[in-house]
């Protein structure tokens, strides 16, 4: 049975590798400082489909992204990891989305995508926002089954798929009928390294946003190999391509106001020397018990 | 995230040398492929480009995957469960993500689903996988042996065989005996025609082979009954598919614990002939052997850096009398002297790659038609050259694999003796690296007759020529001093007409005309990157003149009637 998948992936600040000049003075994330890299979890839901593309011959995977030009090389390095292609959501209308704006988004590009999708499947959260709102939203919008914090498939034929969930305490293995959104875990099998051929296939491909202003796909360097390779044209959606309403976009559709940011400054009142002893190490163990700091 | 290619930029520094340029346009044929293949390159600049990449995936891997892996595989190391090898957990792991990335068969035509890369660029791949664990790199880059069965064998097995090692299948090249180690001449596995169902029969045991539990191996046997010398071996292709080699024990080794060192027994084990009968050691071992080498020249140089790299980090971590011990000339000393010695190994070893893939390249195409004039003397100077500094960068970049793996535990002090750092490990996985594929002193008898018959000296020579810029010219004056004495010491030598004399001083002049000529490789690099190499330059002067001092002095002060001192 072949599957059409698709892949919900956000390029992201690596907020894990934050330096001293990771927050603006405003208390905003400073962007510049922290290099954009494809959110985590998101690796992890972009193996999920390529393990399904792979054990289901003929299977598409197309990656969904939304942000400014540079975001396409979310899709790029998806290509270069087995995605067949994607989409870029882009448009100044889209700005300012809060998850609510953002899943009607990406639900109006998975309509333009097809009513035939079989799975979306994204990364539990961004280490951005830390919502992990996005994911069930896009399935609460188009009235889809979804199943959150998946570990892995267990199997996935005749219109079905059970999968393991990690939840609290342990796992529990649902089944539910296809289409359905899928959220992964991080804790789910790490993504597959890109792979040389691939890379060499695709290093060029570009979304139009990308091309300096003013210039198209002859303008580039190999202008002949877009012509030849209609892959390397990677796929770009605006709010016009798919028919949004502008009132449920960006800043405009976005009920979360920031009411306030405060910049909270870690300051060790005191210390504590503690030797090697068995008797110190008792000592703490008990005292972190005590003030339920473990246990 | 750590990127042991990106990370580095003195790879990359030798992956853009200008003789690539030549290297690229031999190797794609005038980028012929450009329209037949997507991922093939439409030029030069588009083929280094996707090097580049490609590189910088096994960087990835190998920091990210690979290196991580490389102490649960030390301790564990693989088993041998009913005559077949089980790899330690993690190495499968390992094997996985090399075989996910398309990382094997990286040289081979794109028509056997390679890469078609040059041998420099898989140099590259091998010395950055070596530096997270040289012995995963023995298992990984043992796909090598394929360019021996590409170059030899017919154009059937090409397409059998190429396109298994380009999807991960690995390989193992089964030479060594029990009593025929150094000297393969004596190999005594018996081959012999198996009328009935027309193919070869292998029958007896070979010892200490490296991941000798491969799907494809290439076999050095006798097939010619009754002989007893080198003319008698031929190489055969077996294969795992086929049955009939068992694994009877796996040894246990002082390093690289991640590579099954294997004992094999062949039961009638059915093999097909790869090339003609009786050019086993003499042509087709020779051919393997000279790529192997090169192999262990790369794998000595990643552990070095990966030497460097611990060593570095530990001497800024740790603190002794209210410092770091990295600010203590006796401890920075030490450890520029192991970047010296890694950048000058490193210039040697992309040296003869890039000589190796010239004339291989050539070669190549002289399968497909007539060389002209012109490339028939490119393609035998190359040869020449390539022959002659193989056994230099192995023998060096061993020698010197194992003196940054000792420096490295020194600095580490009683840590370093611990079995907690990664610096123990490395000191043992160097240790093997100037054994097998021919000790450094089979190295030294190998490039020996390039000291005598003056190549070295002519490539110093030519090496004196390249442009220099006026504030380095200090270097250049004091290679040429040193120079001047290697070359009054091998006419000395040779004058005395006494070959054990020679054979005594052949590591000597042999090490003398090394230091030479990687103090002008490391120069020439220092005049276009001194942002990287000034420093080494400036080290590693001031050690290969005292090593050559030391040689020098040696050579003079030796003579025939000292021998008997030295003889057991």
């Amino acid at each position: 049975m072949s599957l059409k998948i698709v892949v919900l992936a956000k390029q992201v600040p690596d907020t894990r590798n934050v330096g001293p000049d990771a927050m603006t003075p405003e208390g905003t994330v400073n962007r510049a400082a922290l290099p954009a890299i494809f959110n985590p979890e998101d690796l992890n839901a972009l193996e999920q489909a390529l393990r399904l593309k792979d054990a289901n011959p003929g299977s598409t995977v197309t990656v969904v992204t939304m942000g400014p030009g540079r975001a396409a090389e979310i899709i790029r390095e998806a290509m270069y990891r087995g995605a067949d292609g994607g989409y870029l959501l882009t448009d100044r209308a889209f700005a300012g989305a809060d998850t609510l704006a953002t899943s009607y988004a990406i639900s109006t590009a998975i309509k333009y995508i097809g009513d035939d999708v079989d799975l979306i499947i994204g990364g539990r959260q961004a280490i951005d926002g830390d919502t992990a709102q996005v994911g069930p939203q896009v399935a609460e919008k188009l009235g889809l089954n979804q199943i959150t914090y998946t570990e892995e498939i267990l199997s996935c034929k005749d219109g079905k798929i059970v999968v393991k969930r990690h939840i609290d305490g342990g796992v529990e293995t649902v089944e539910t009928a296809l289409p359905v959104v899928l959220t992964v875990n991080g804790s789910a099998a790490p993504c597959r390294p890109r792979n040389a051929k691939r890379v060499m296939k695709f290093k060029r491909a570009l979304c139009p946003m990308e091309l300096a202003p003013g210039t198209t796909y002859a303008d580039l360097p190999y202008a002949d190999q877009y012509e030849k390779k209609p892959y390397l044209k990677l796929g770009q959606l605006t709010c016009a391509d798919v028919n949004a309403d502008l009132n449920q976009c960006g800043l405009a559709g976005s009920p979360t106001k920031v009411k306030n940011v405060e910049n909270i400054v870690f300051k060790a009142k005191e210390s504590k020397v503690l030797t090697g002893s068995d008797e110190d190490i008792n000592g703490l163990i008990q005292e972190l018990l005590a003030n339920h700091t473990i246990g | 995230m750590a990127n042991f290619y990106s990370d580095v930029p003195e790879i990359k520094f030798e992956l853009e040398n200008p003789l690539m340029e030549r290297i690229v346009e031999l190797k794609e044929r005038g980028y012929r492929e450009k329209d037949e293949y997507a991922e093939a390159p439409q030029d030069f600049a588009d083929a280094m480009d996707s090097y580049e990449k490609v590189m910088d995936i096994v960087g990835d891997i190998t920091a990210n995957v690979v290196a991580p892996n490389a102490e649960a595989v030390d301790a564990e190391g693989p088993h041998c469960e009913n005559g077949r090898v089980r790899y330690a957990e993690k190495t499968y792991e390992n094997m996985e993500a090399m075989r996910q990335a398309g990382l094997n068969g990286l040289t081979m035509p794109r028509k056997y689903d390679g890469m078609n890369m040059p041998i420099t660029v898989y140099t590259c791949a091998n010395e950055i996988v070596s530096t997270g664990d040289a012995g995963f790199e023995n298992i990984w880059s043992l796909q090598d042996c394929i360019e021996t069965l590409y170059e030899f064998g017919t154009e059937e097995q090409h397409a059998r065989f190429i396109p298994r090692v380009c999807a991960g299948e690995t390989m193992s090249m089964d030479l060594t005996e029990p009593d025929a180690g150094s000297d393969l001449q004596s190999v005594m596995l018996k081959a012999t025609f198996d009328e009935e169902n027309n193919c070869w029969r292998l029958n007896g045991s070979k010892r200490f082979i490296t991941n000798g539990d491969s799907d494809i191996h290439l076999v050095l046997a006798r097939s010619e009954a009754g002989t007893r010398d080198g003319r008698g071996l031929s190489m055969f292709i077996y294969d795992k598919r086929d049955g009939g080699v068992d694994v009877r024990r796996i040894e246990n080794k002082l390093g690289i614990h991640g590579s099954p060192t294997c004992e094999l027994v062949y039961k009638n084990a059915k093999a097909e002939l790869c090339g003609s009968t009786k050019l086993g050691l003499i042509k087709y071992v020779m051919a393997l052997m000279n790529g192997a080498r090169l192999g262990i020249a790369a794998q000595s140089v990643g552990l070095s850096q990966a030497a460097y790299n611990e060593a570095v980090a530990y001497a800024n971590d740790r603190k002794q009398f209210g410092k770091a011990i990295i600010t203590f000339p006796a401890v920075f000393e030490m450890i520029s002297n192991i970047k010296a010695k890694l950048d000058a190994g490193r210039a040697l070893l992309y040296q003869t790659a890039r000589y190796v893939d010239i004339y291989k390249a050539l070669d190549d195409i002289a399968r497909e038609r007539k060389l002209t004039p012109e490339e028939r003397q490119e393609q035998k100077k190359y040869a020449k050259l390539a022959d002659a500094f193989t056994p230099l960068a192995k023998g060096m970049n061993s020698e010197y694999a194992n003196q940054n793996g000792y420096d490295c535990i020194q600095v580490h002090g009683g840590s370093g003796f611990m079995l907690e750092y990664a610096c123990q490990r490395i000191y043992r996985d160097a240790r093997i690296t100037s054994i097998y594929e021919g000790t450094t002193q089979l190295q030294v008898v190998a490039a020996i007759r390039y000291v005598t018959t003056g190549l070295y000296s002519q490539v110093i020579a030519d090496y004196e020529q390249v442009e220099c810029k006026p504030e380095y010219q200090g270097y250049m004056n004091r290679i040429k001093a040193m120079a001047e004495k290697f070359n009054a010491d091998v006419e000395m030598v040779k004058a005395t007409g006494n070959q054990e004399l020679l054979d005594i001083c052949a590591r000597h002049l042999y090490e003398e005309a090394a230091n030479i000529i990687m103090c002008h490789l490391l120069l020439q690099n220092t005049n276009k990157a001194p942002e990287l190499f000034a420093k080494s330059m400036n080290v590693y002067m001031n050690h290969a003149e005292s090593e050559c001092a030391k040689h020098h002095n040696f050579v003079n002060s030796i003579d025939a009637e000292q021998i008997e001192a030295y003889r057991k």
